[in-house]
């Protein structure tokens, strides 16, 4: 198993990079966010059809590309560096994974649909769940349909079909509301859906996809983390060489060449996690320490990007709070650095105290 | 050939109990399989270095190197390699393999510290000769080394990198006193090293006359991946006593110390899996200024894990192994008792390369930031402040 990308990888990088390049650059991901369409669907269309990200993950019998997760996660880190606007995550592979582990004729026949891009699904659970606890929601299942409100969905205003756990199993609806709430992640905003006796597929008979899918989907959102931490880190870098004051480059003091080699290595860190949580198979401390490790670096390579840049880190115009918003709400988003850390405590066997607080 | 096949065909021919360490270590060398990176009749095959792993795999359980070979591996080695006449590598590497001679390295002075460019040994020429003169501190295993690599000032009168020059030091020559200095542990795993008056002959000097700098760097840059470039498997390394203590003592786990240990253990993960992505990196290339980063890590983790550990312990954390002064050949971070781990660590962000230096270069030569504005750049060393 090797760490580094292969030339496959970097060629795809290089087309969806370019492509990201032309049709979304900061200014427009900028212009977009108090719009009534915080997803651009046009972008979408375009890395699907010309690129074919959507199907990555799907097998060529199902009209996909066959791909491993080491080909989604390069898109995740463009797409990080973007801070793109589409639903990849949320339907390419948190919506794919489960539907591929339920495995049922139902599944399968919305996985064709999602190949291609011509449709987009959502999973309804909150973005904050923790693939280690994931509760019931609040629909329930009767004669007439489904019933019920689930908050704080990323995805959930493009998708045309969404999967929803109720009653122990999962269902895939398209008839439901979606109401946008005002978000912290201006470029992932979350939402509510309400379903008022919905009519539903079976997709699976118990809620196992669900937690499968959360937890592979965490193991990839690092690489969209490593993506968020890289721009922030080459943003800020190419600023500090330029910037004066004192009639030297910021850069070239050693309060701020220190935190940028910290900072760097830091990152380094967090691509080799990420890496390594992308490979085929990654069991559950390799997920655990993607996310437990990378989290923090990414805000923190945020937080350092408003910091280093200064009067214009702070303003709206710059796009630097944007990638702000992400890194800290993708730290929430699929179990925090706590929950995470919490895993590794029993898988890693290193148990907590026995009687609590201790002494 | 292929390695492997060659590996085999040694080992058929070899058999590691029948014969001295040093006898198969230097059937090893003559076979090419010491470091098979190197060129053949030196140690190697011309292979590339990641082939290197394949050998260490195969030839897992034999006989290998020690612990007091380290500096002639990791840093006289490659830089005799890359600077080295032929007649030079012919002579040293040998031996330097099969452990029959030992190096140390005379770099730092009381003076030159993380200013190593700044260094006041002199070198004069005397005829064919040179003769020595200066004081050279925090030298390991001096007291036991046969050769030393050394870093001499030839030219005054010009900008300190420019008047630099490399020399391959007879530590048996006279004129050369090795006296211990005791450290923060108790014990002297150092020496400081004063040369009066040594004679080296021309044929030790290692590169051109002034090009000293140039070599030196060669050797710091092996250096840095030598201490922070070890294999280790998840849960290895400088976490592994700490771990030990934590399933051992269950009476002395608190709730703050569980929070702390896993989020050093997150660290100690991810800087190994850094480490193993630098490797494959490397395995092509040379070592270049990402090995200072990767140093960088594990010294910051020695030191909060072991520091975590001496805490930890709590009544026993007050005590100490020993005390006692003493000669030490080896930097024992894995049999020894907690307080020396952490007390040792602290040599772990000085030596090498500070800390300090390190963000330096990683910031200069990685990232490209403006390097530090100095007052020495084009002023003749002898007339630099000091």
């Amino acid at each position: 198993m090797s760490l580094l990308y292969s030339d496959l990888q970097e060629e795809l990088r290089g087309s969806v990079r370019a492509l990201l390049a032309d049709r979304c650059p900061p200014s427009a991901v900028l212009a977009r966010v108090e719009t009534d369409t915080p997803y651009d669907l046009d972008l979408w269309r375009a890395l699907t059809t010309e690129i074919g990200v959507a199907g990555l993950l799907i097998p060529e019998s199902l009209g996909g590309a066959g791909a491993t997760p080491g080909e989604a996660a390069v898109v995740l880190e463009e797409l990080g560096r973007s801070c793109a606007p589409v639903p990849y995550l949320t339907s390419s592979v948190l919506a794919t994974t489960l539907l591929l582990r339920s495995g049922t004729p139902a599944a399968e026949k919305l996985l064709a649909d999602l190949a291609s891009g011509a449709s987009t699904a959502a999973v309804a659970v909150s973005l904050a769940t923790s693939p280690y606890d994931v509760k019931s929601s609040g629909v329930t299942v009767t004669a007439d349909g489904l019933t019920g409100t689930v908050t704080g969905v990323a995805g959930a205003e493009p998708a045309d079909v969404v999967l929803v756990p109720a009653d122990g199993k999962i269902h895939a609806v398209t008839d439901f509301t979606v109401h946008t709430q005002v978000s912290l992640d201006q470029t992932r905003p979350i939402a509510t859906i309400e379903l008022d006796s919905a009519r539903s597929t079976r997709i699976a008979p118990d809620t196992e996809p669900l937690t499968y899918a959360l937890s592979r989907t965490a193991a990839l959102l690092a690489s969209e983390q490593v993506g968020v931490a890289e721009w922030c880190f080459d943003t800020t870098l190419a600023y500090v060489k330029e910037r004066k004051q004192f009639a030297r480059p910021i850069g070239s003091y050693q309060a701020i060449k220190h935190r940028l080699a910290d900072l760097w290595l830091d990152i380094a860190k967090a691509r080799a996690t990420a890496r390594n949580a992308a490979e085929d198979d990654p069991d559950e401390i390799t997920i655990a320490v993607a996310q437990a490790w990378t989290s923090p670096v990414t805000v923190h390579a945020a937080e350092e990007c408003v910091q280093l840049h200064g009067g214009i880190g702070m303003t709206w115009e710059h796009p630097a709070h944007l990638y702000l918003k992400r890194a800290k709400a993708d730290s929430i988003a699929l179990g925090t650095q706590g929950d995470h850390q919490d895993t590794l405590a029993k898988a890693a066997n290193i148990p907590a105290t026995p009687h609590g607080t201790g002494h | 050939m292929e390695v492997r096949d060659r590996v085999r065909a040694f080992l058929d021919e070899h058999d590691p109990s029948a014969m001295s360490r040093t006898e198969f270590l230097g059937a090893r060398f003559d076979a090419g399989l010491a470091w098979v990176h190197f060129p053949q009749g030196l140690g190697g095959l011309g292979a590339s270095r990641e082939q290197q792993g394949v050998v260490e795999q195969l030839l897992a359980g034999t006989p290998g190197p020690d612990g007091r070979q380290g500096i002639g591996l990791g840093m006289a080695a490659p830089t005799i390699l890359a600077f080295g006449t032929e007649e030079q590598k012919k002579r040293y590497l040998r031996p330097l393999w099969t452990g029959e001679e030992i190096w140390c390295q005379l770099f730092s002075e009381p003076g030159a510290g993380s200013d190593l460019a700044g260094l006041a040994t002199r070198a004069v020429r005397d005829g064919d000769d040179w003769i020595v003169d200066g004081q050279k501190v925090w030298t390991s295993g001096a007291h036991y080394a046969d050769w030393a690599i050394l870093v001499t000032r030839t030219d005054p009168d010009v900008p300190k990198h420019q008047g630099l020059t490399y020399f391959i030091c007879d530590m048996h020559a006279g004129g050369v006193e090795v006296r211990p200095l005791r450290q923060i542990t108790g014990e002297a795993e150092f020496n400081e090293v004063f040369l009066t008056g040594v004679r080296l002959g021309d044929e030790l000097r290692l590169g051109k006359v002034g090009e000293g700098w140039r070599v030196a760097q060669t050797t710091l840059m092996n250096e840095r991946v030598a201490i922070g470039g070890g294999r280790t498997e998840r849960g290895g390394g400088i976490i592994a006593p700490v771990l030990q203590t934590w399933r051992d003592h269950p009476e002395l786990r608190t709730h703050d110390l569980h929070r702390r240990l896993l989020s050093l253990w997150v660290e100690a993960e991810a800087t190994r899996l850094a480490g193993a992505r630098l490797r494959e990196q490397l395995t092509a290339g040379v070592p270049g200024p990402e090995g200072s980063a990767i140093k960088l890590a594990f010294s910051k983790l020695n030191q909060e894990l072991s520091g975590l550990e001496v805490e930890l312990r709590r009544e026993d954390g007050l005590t100490y192994g020993d005390w006692t002064f003493r000669r030490s050949d080896e930097v024992a971070m894995f049999s020894r008792d907690a307080g020396y781990r952490y007390l040792r660590a602290k040599g772990n962000s000085i030596e090498g390369g500070t800390s300090e230096i390190l963000r330096n270069i990683v910031s200069e030569r990685v990232l490209g930031l403006p390097q530090e504005q100095r007052a020495d750049k084009d002023v003749p060393w002898k007339d630099l402040p000091r």
